[in-house]
Order: structure tokens, then C-alpha cells, then sequence
């Protein structure tokens, strides 16, 4: 009983105390006035603002999607944001999310009598964001892991540049700095990290806008043909979606559990 | 011992100088890739490893043949490979070496080498590569220099390297399978995705490997008074034919599975390699050369006259060495990347550069062998000379 009740006691007693002392430290991360180091993943902690959720996924509507102007501003929002250099040499290059043909980011799966509409249409690609990521598995430095909210998140400044994760990503979706990328970047965004040559990157899920309560810049842009949200949460967007829409993955047979869905 | 290394004649000079300058010019093209980054070479956002990471996974298989002397002559007291287990031995040393050059050569950020142990991740199967290459690197050293300092002394080797030596048996494997582990556990790469690649991978090995061997055998005799003996290099001769056959027969297990299956993300890759996809094929060449290297080695074996001489079975084992470094140093890694994922077909082809830095990794390789093989060599003359 004696040792039960001071057991309590402790217990109650550490609490408060970090409490008290966690008080300034949240306080400064949801001011957001105080001067902070840059993040070497972007700007990622939650403020009291930040979106959050159990598992973030993407759906995408292809038949929104089709029109060209959308996916240009969708890819070029993204690629503006995060400092992606544009390099003529198509082997160096660096892309977070693109376009492709059906047959390419579902392959195997196209046939000779397919409609011309999905034939052409765009598909937007990007990384996935899986439940069962390869590339974390494979990375030997946990310079790429995964949060709780299911995001697939980059240290840049960890990455050895051994490119284990490109080989064990069976959606092409990572890029190497083969070269310094910071001569290429049209207009160089203070807010956001860039990089150095010799690491991997890929799309973050825009965790960076995530905890200033802001959507993915894609999503924004994109006249809500993306659609955003916690595939946890019943009432999300994307729960509702999901429950009314026949969707398709890619490489679902894999295991990887990938968060994007395509409505098509 | 080490200053048996510093009394050659003429021409051990002119080879040492000779490695030297290769490794020169190669040390400027890596500062060159130091400065530029990994773009200076021939790969790319699709084939995201090249020569470097080939050529290390070929010369892990070389390492690991060391083990088909150690196992003879420490587990079976195969007396015919007592004077040879060494030079076995210090091949491993040389070829591990170039390995872990090539992990380095291959790094975006070589200078974060040390965050592998820093965040060390077991999960990551590249952490268990740099602990049994490593390890076995080890091993080879100190039983290797221990077996031979007693050598010179003319005492028998000390009791305690015993269980390095055990050790070093199940080990050689291992570094090989962990190899092919790195491979052929990723999903979506279908031609790695198969059971039998460490098998394979170990099959081709102690075909390359005694190959190699049988080679620099013939050639210490030519240059040096050291007879490997007739014997010793016959029994490895019949290693070669062994595992030559297991690797091609490997093989055409694999090929049965894609083109009976007819799975188009298995198949595709050995299309890409043996007839070239949608236009592009710059391995096809290549690939055919080596199932003929292959073949022609195999043949050559089998018939007893040949093997038997000499000078044949050196033609025999040049051929089953270039084959085997073709199927492994130039196919397996490219023909894994090709086509790509989203099935794009974008083909890797070395730059000038690249080849350099890989041919002065050779070059080191060949220096430490070099080295380390002319104080095993003076070593056991002296030993001769004495009795």
C-alpha cells in the first residue's frame, strides 16, 4: 500500500515536472516566431496548426487529372517548392512526382485494346509512401524511415549516397544528386532544404507544409484532382472516396501497402 | 617478414612501377569524382549501379574460393594443397580489399562511411555485408600470415589460429550469400528475385576462383623456383569442372523458370541481355561470349587429355575466368536494372573515367597480391633451400 502510494506519488510528481518543462518547448514550436536552424529534412515538427494524422494517403483522379494543364501545375508546384534542379543530362535527373503512360506505371497491366483515353492519359507517379517500405528496409543508415503517420521521410544529411533504397524502390519514385544540384535550381527557396550531390531524395508528402496545417503543394494545385487525407479517419475525404470509387494501386501484388490510390 | 617484400629483382620493380602508375592516374580520375560527384560515370536514375558494384560482388565470389583450399587441407588434411593454401589465402586478401574499395568508390558521400556503424541497421542487408566482409578479411589475415611466419620459422602454426580457421570455412560462404542477399530480396527487381542466385552466385565463385588460382600457379612456376605441384593444381583443376557445370546448370534453371513461366518481369531481363529490348542491347555481344567461354571451358575439362596438360587447361581456365567475370561483372548487376521498374529501357555503359578508377582498384588489388605472394614465395624457398 506504502509502496503503492509513493510509487503514485513519483509518478504524478515526474509528470508535472515534464510537463513544466516541456511547456516552453511546445510553445516556441507553435509561436513559430522564434528563430530556428534549418531542418536538414525540412521544417517537419508539428505545431499546433500542423495537419496530422494515423496514415496519410493520396487518391488521385485520373479523369480530372487528364487535362495537361493541371499535371504541369501539380509538378511544377512541388518541384518550385522543393528546390528540384532542372538538369538537361536525363540520366542525372531529379523528380519527386512526373507524368507517365499508363503502361509505365502500371505495367503489365495495359492491353492491345485498352481505350485511346487511358491509353494517353497522364498518370501522375510519385513515392507511395508504403506501409511496408523496401527502401527502409534497405537503407543502412535509417537516413530514409518512416513516421508514425505512414509519410516516408528523407535525412539528407545522413545518406551515405550508397543507393540501396533505389534499387529496393520497385517504383522508380527516388532520385540521386549526381552532380551538385544547387547551380540548377531556377530560384532557390529559403524555406526549404536544398541539397548536395552524392544523396537520394524523393517526395516528402510535403511533411514541411503538413505542420503549418497547409495541404501537400500538388494537392493545391491541382483543382481537386488529388484528394488528401487520414485513411484512418472515417469522415476523411479519402475514406469517403475509397467507400464509393473502384480504385487500382500500383504493384499492389508486392506487399508494399503503397498510400496512393488511382480513380480511374 | 614484410622485408622480403623490398628485394625483388628488375623486373618485380618494373611491375610494382607499373601498378603504380595505374593507380596514379586512377587516384585523378577519382578526385575528378570526388569533386564532380557520380555523374562522371555512366550511371543513372535508372541503372543506379554499375561497374563498381559489379565488379566488387564478382571479386566476393573470388574471395570466397579461398575456401575450397582451407576446406581440403584443414578439414580433410588434403596434404596436396598444403603448399598452396596460402596463395589461397592471400587471393582472398587481395580480392576483399578491392571489394571494400569499390564500396567506397561507388558512395555519393564517402565521407559518411562511418555512419553505417554509427547507425548501425541490422535490417539493412548492406550492414551484414560490411561485417562478413570485413570479418573474413580478418580471418584471412590472421591465419594466413600466422600459417605463414611459422613457415619461416620452421615450426608448425600456433594452436589458437584453429578456430579461426574453422571459422573461416562457414564463413566464406557466408560472404557470398550475404552478397547475393543484397540482391535478391528486393521486390520488383525480377531478375535478382530468385532463390537460387547466393547458390549461383557461390557456384560461379569456386569456378572463378580456382580458376584463377590454377593461372597464378602456372605462373610462379614460370617466374619463380615455387612447384605448386602437379597434383595440386589437377585437384583444383577438377574444383573448376565441378563448378563451372553447377554454376551453367544454375543457370538453365533460371532460364527454364522465366521462359516456361513466361512471367514478362523475369523474362524481360534475360531478353534485355541475350537479344536486346525495344532496340537497345549493348550486353547481347557480351552475353553470348561468355555462355561460349562457358561452354568451351566446360569441354575442355571434361575430356581428361586436356585437362591434363598444362598448357591446355590454362587456355580452360582464361576461358571459364572471362566468362564467369562477364556473367557476373558486366550482366548481372545492368541486366537487373534493365528494363526499369516502370519498364523504360535505359542502358548503362561505362565512361572512360570510370573504367579508369576500376582498372587502378584492379591495379591495387593486383599490388597487394603481388607483394604478399612474394613473401609467401621467398619464404617457402627459404624453407626448401633449408631442408
Amino acid at each position: 500500500m506504502m509502496e503503492n502510494s509513493r510509487r503514485r506519488f513519483i509518478k504524478i510528481a515526474g509528470i508535472t515536472a515534464a510537463g513544466f518543462g516541456l511547456k516552453p518547448v511546445t510553445d516556441v514550436l507553435a509561436s513559430g516566431g522564434a528563430p530556428k536552424k534549418a531542418s536538414p529534412i525540412g521544417d517537419t515538427s508539428a505545431g499546433n496548426k500542423a495537419l496530422t494524422a494515423k496514415r496519410w494517403a493520396m487518391i488521385i483522379d485520373v479523369k480530372k487529372m487528364a487535362h495537361e494543364e493541371t499535371i504541369h501545375q501539380c509538378v511544377e508546384a512541388c518541384h518550385k517548392l522543393h528546390n528540384i534542379p532542372k538538369l538537361d543530362n536525363k540520366r542525372h535527373e531529379i523528380k519527386w512526382i512526373w507524368e507517365e503512360e499508363f503502361k509505365h506505371a502500371f505495367p503489365g497491366q495495359h492491353h492491345e485494346h485498352m481505350s485511346e483515353e487511358i491509353q494517353h492519359a497522364p498518370f501522375l507517379v510519385l513515392c507511395n509512401h508504403c506501409e511496408n517500405p523496401p527502401c527502409v528496409r534497405a537503407c543502412p543508415t535509417k537516413a530514409t524511415f518512416q513516421r508514425e503517420d505512414g509519410i516516408v521521410l528523407m535525412d539528407f544529411h545522413r545518406c551515405i549516397g550508397c543507393r540501396f533504397c533505389m534499387a529496393a524502390c520497385p517504383y522508380g519514385s527516388r532520385s540521386f544528386n549526381f552532380r551538385d544540384p544547387r547551380p540548377f535550381i531556377e530560384e532557390v527557396q529559403e524555406k526549404f532544404p536544398t541539397r548536395m550531390k552524392g544523396v537520394v531524395e524523393k517526395c516528402n508528402f510535403c511533411a514541411e507544409r503538413l505542420a503549418e496545417g497547409k495541404q501537400p503543394a500538388c494537392v493545391e494545385a491541382s483543382n481537386g484532382a488529388l484528394i488528401f487525407g487520414d485513411l484512418n479517419d472515417e469522415n476523411s475525404d479519402v475514406r469517403k472516396v475509397l467507400k464509393s470509387n473502384y480504385v487500382i494501386r500500383r504493384k499492389p501484388g508486392l506487399g508494399t501497402g503503397p498510400q496512393v490510390y488511382y480513380m480511374v | 617478414m614484410l622485408e622480403r617484400a623490398l628485394n625483388g629483382s628488375k623486373n618485380y620493380w618494373i611491375w610494382i612501377a607499373a601498378l603504380m602508375s595505374v593507380i596514379g592516374v586512377a587516384v585523378v580520375c577519382y578526385l575528378y569524382q570526388l569533386w564532380f560527384g557520380l555523374g562522371m560515370t555512366g550511371m543513372s536514375r535508372d541503372v543506379s549501379w554499375g561497374f563498381y558494384i559489379a565488379q566488387f560482388t564478382f571479386l566476393v565470389g573470388v574471395a570466397a574460393s579461398a575456401v575450397m583450399l582451407v576446406l581440403p587441407y584443414y578439414l580433410h588434411h588434403y596434404k596436396a594443397f598444403g603448399k598452396i593454401t596460402v596463395l589461397g589465402e592471400f587471393v582472398a586478401i587481395a580480392a576483399v580489399t578491392m571489394c571494400l574499395l569499390f564500396i567506397i568508390a561507388d558512395m555519393g558521400q564517402p565521407q559518411r562511411l562511418l555512419n553505417v556503424i554509427f547507425y548501425a541497421t541490422p535490417h539493412s542487408m548492406l550492414f551484414w555485408d560490411m561485417i562478413v566482409l570485413n570479418g573474413y578479411l580478418f580471418l584471412n589475415v590472421i591465419v594466413g600470415w600466422n600459417a605463414l611466419s611459422a613457415e619461416s620459422k620452421g615450426v608448425p602454426p600456433p594452436k589458437w589460429i584453429k578456430p579461426f580457421i574453422y571459422i573461416s570455412v562457414p564463413w566464406a560462404v557466408s560472404i557470398h550469400t550475404v552478397t547475393a542477399f543484397l540482391y535478391c530480396g528486393l521486390p520488383g527487381r525480377g531478375f535478382w528475385l530468385t532463390a537460387v542466385l547466393a547458390p549461383r552466385f557461390l557456384a560461379s565463385a569456386f569456378a572463378a576462383g580456382p580458376a584463377l588460382l590454377i593461372l597464378l600457379c602456372l605462373l610462379l612456376r614460370k617466374l619463380t623456383k615455387f612447384d605448386a605441384g602437379t597434383e595440386a593444381i589437377q585437384t583444383l583443376s577438377k574444383i573448376v569442372t565441378y563448378g563451372i557445370i553447377i554454376n551453367v546448370f544454375f543457370f538453365f534453371c533460371e532460364v527454364f523458370v522465366a521462359c516456361y513461366s513466361q512471367i514478362p518481369e523475369h523474362l524481360d531481363h534475360l531478353q534485355y541481355l541475350f537479344f536486346g529490348l525495344h532496340g537497345k542491347g549493348a550486353l547481347v555481344p557480351f552475353m553470348w561470349l561468355s555462355m561460349i567461354l562457358m561452354f568451351t571451358g566446360i569441354v575442355m575439362l571434361l575430356i581428361p587429355k586436356i585437362r591434363t596438360n598444362e598448357s591446355t587447361l590454362a587456355v580452360a581456365c582464361v576461358a571459364i575466368f572471362i566468362g564467369t567475370w562477364i556473367d557476373k561483372g558486366l550482366g548481372m548487376i545492368s541486366g537487373g536494372f534493365v528494363p526499369s521498374p516502370l519498364h523504360h529501357v535505359n542502358e548503362y555503359i561505362p565512361t572512360l573515367p570510370e573504367i579508369m578508377i576500376t582498372l587502378g582498384i584492379y591495379s591495387v588489388g593486383m599490388l597487394v597480391l603481388t607483394v604478399l605472394y612474394k613473401i609467401a614465395i621467398s619464404v617457402k624457398e627459404e624453407a626448401a633451400g633449408i631442408s
